[in-house]
């Protein structure tokens, strides 16, 4: 071995410390220093103009028209009219009723987001079966000793969250269905099951939610009549359920036909390997598509303003035109756009926590 | 491999699977041409013949898997038709062991084991668990009872897929070539196990290449080619004076390396 004396280099660029990043990746050439400026520019134009009218010179205090004097963001309009944001048309006396609504939701809904939470299984089938049935007598009223409240008074968010609740409790299990109907062996089945998917795919759901409030009461016998809502919601429910359908085919496609044989060489039914071994799979496989479709379907209830409900869209647009105030459109939209996105963030990140929980280890 | 296994009670104890003049089509492709085979319980029988031969698809009607289109197969006097009930019966008296393994990959190595006893016997969970903890210690992988599949090697996986069979208590095993998708040094532990089952007195039809298992173990060796049965004899026999050109050339083939 050799005693060979190194050249001395020059110490390194610092590649760490806040000046360190940076330079690495802020400032690595003339280009990305330029571009990084550009951005920094950009930013600031943009967002500070808009922080200013949103939170600085916004007015947050008062009840009406006048106690916005400041130029900015008037948040006094939304604070003044929340209450018809939340609870549509439904009757002072009664917002208890809506209120307990909501604190149960939240209640049944935060074991979900915990690993071990006892009975964590069973809480769930009470959100899905037990819930929507509770939710129903406390709303609708006539018994217990309740008011009756028509479902015509129901408003804003709890209106969108019921449409969009039932939605998604209901399409699920019905797509599933039409799922397995659609790859059954049994031509009638598979034929009925086509149809059905075909048939509500083709059509936009608005054209369904005018039929369902428009259409069917002209071709109903006299004086038979049910309810506005419900119309509404079986529209939107077997819309939905086509879409859902087409998303859980593509997860049963993907399952390789040696589970199927696995399953039927070892003497299970079709059910139980469908329950047991196929569909576990399959809907874990399609979790990004059927979030997808939950997703679409909590902001296409929108759609039906058209026939008349107010959801909480309706409601904000319905409070902009008031003429007690002016000039408050953008700050109604952006609430109304804000509530969707808490709802819509929130599944979608329950669905990425839910796609990492269920990661086995395999590779298939 | 172990020695030879001595020759266990003859015939008569009982007719396990019969198939008479067994025919099958895929579209136009004749696959199985009037196969005649009767399996006596406790014979180990091993199947071996050019890829797509039919040997697969021979085993694969014992369970239903494929149909057959003309022909008789029963599996311990019951006889095979389109009756549901029939063919749950049958698949629930029979165990298949695949190339592929098939383990459920969402459910741990006991829970693969444990569930069609629960479902399908209607065993309780408590008993159904004892029974796969058993089963697993004897494929020798206790210790993996509480991992996913796709956490084990191969030869562990296949091992794992013959206990689940077992599990079911099974009167028939069936093995559609059960080394041919693992690395090789891990094909001694699976066929270990199968010499096993074979000493325990298991009805066996095992579909493989691995002819030092076929000398070992079985008590006959048929050979296939274009959906027939060319050629049927004691493995002794059918290595050493193989009759028909076919055979010969096959074993040439496969045992000249």
């Amino acid at each position: 071995m050799t005693d060979l004396e190194h050249p001395s280099l020059a110490p390194p660029v610092s590649s760490v410390g806040i000046v360190g990043w940076m330079r690495q990746n802020l400032f690595s050439t003339p280009l990305n220093a330029g571009l990084t400026l550009l951005a920094v520019g950009l930013i600031y134009f943009l967002l500070v103009p808009l922080f200013e009218w949103a939170v600085w010179n916004a007015d947050w205090r008062g009840s009406d028209q006048s106690d916005c004097t400041s130029g900015g963001a008037c948040w006094v309009f939304i604070r003044a009219r929340l209450d018809l944001f939340i609870y549509g048309f439904f009757p002072t006396s009664e917002y208890w009723r809506v209120d307990v609504v909501f604190a149960l939701l939240a209640v049944l809904i935060v074991p979900q987001f915990f690993d071990r939470f006892p009975r964590k299984g069973w809480i769930g089938l009470f959100t899905l079966i037990g819930f929507p049935i509770i939710v129903y007598f406390l709303m609708m009223g006539g018994s217990f000793g309740l008011e009756p409240v028509e479902t015509g008074k129901w408003g804003g968010l709890i209106l969108t969250l019921v449409l969009a609740f039932v939605g998604i409790v209901a399409a699920l299990p019905i797509g599933i269905v039409l799922a397995l109907g659609r790859r059954s062996t049994m031509p009638v089945i598979r034929t009925i099951c086509i149809c059905f998917i075909e048939l509500w795919r083709g059509v936009p759901l608005i054209s369904v939610l005018f039929m369902a409030s428009v259409m069917l009461p002209l071709f109903l016998p006299e004086g038979v009549n049910f309810d506005k809502l419900l119309r509404a919601l079986i529209g939107i429910v077997l819309f939905q359920s086509a879409y859902m359908a087409e998303v859980i085919r593509g997860g049963l496609q993907a399952i390789p036909k040696g589970q199927y044989e696995a399953a039927r060489a070892l003497g299970l039914g079709y059910w139980k390997s469908m329950s047991l071994i196929i569909l576990p799979q399959a809907l874990k496989l399609v979790i990004p598509g059927v979030v997808n479709t939950f997703i679409a379907l909590f902001k296409d209830t929108t759609l039906v303003l058209i026939i008349g409900l107010l959801d909480i869209l309706a409601s904000v647009q319905s409070a902009i035109v008031d003429p007690a105030w002016r000039n408050v459109s953008t700050e109604g939209y952006l609430f109304a756009a804000f509530s969707f996105w808490v709802f819509c963030f929130s599944i979608s990140r329950y669905s990425q926590a839910l796609e990492r929980k269920l990661q086995t280890g395999y590779s298939r | 491999m172990s020695e030879a296994i001595e020759e266990s009670s003859s015939a008569g104890d009982g007719l396990m699977i019969e198939m008479v003049d067994v025919h099958k089509w895929y579209g136009d492709f004749h696959v199985l041409r009037n196969i005649n085979l009767a399996v006596e319980k406790g014979e180990r029988i091993v199947i071996c013949g050019p890829s797509g031969s039919g040997k697969s698809t021979l085993i694969r009607c014992i369970n239903r898997l494929e149909e057959h289109q003309r022909g008789r197969i029963s599996i311990s006097g019951v006889e095979l038709t389109d009756d549901l009930k029939n063919i749950e019966r049958i698949r629930r008296e029979v165990g298949m062991v695949f190339q592929h393994f098939n383990l459920f990959p969402h459910l741990t190595v006991l829970e693969n084991l444990a569930l069609a006893p629960i479902w399908v016997r209607k065993t309780p969970r408590a008993e159904a668990e004892e029974i796969a903890m058993n089963y697993l210690e004897r494929v020798r992988i206790p210790e993996q009872a509480g991992k996913y599949p796709g956490q084990l090697s191969g030869g562990q996986q296949q091992r794992v897929a013959i206990a689940r069979s077992l599990c079911m208590n099974p009167q028939i095993m069936l093995f559609d070539e059960p080394t041919s998708a693992l690395d090789p040094e891990m094909i001694k532990e699976v066929l270990d196990v199968m010499v096993e089952l074979a000493h325990d007195g298991m009805t066996m039809l095992c579909v493989t290449h691995e002819m030092g298992f076929a000398k070992t173990v079985a008590n006959r060796v048929i050979f296939m080619d274009e959906g027939q049965i060319i050629e049927e004899n004691e493995p002794e026999e059918f290595f050493t004076r193989p009759q028909h050109d076919r055979t010969k050339l096959f074993l040439s083939q496969i045992l000249e390396h």
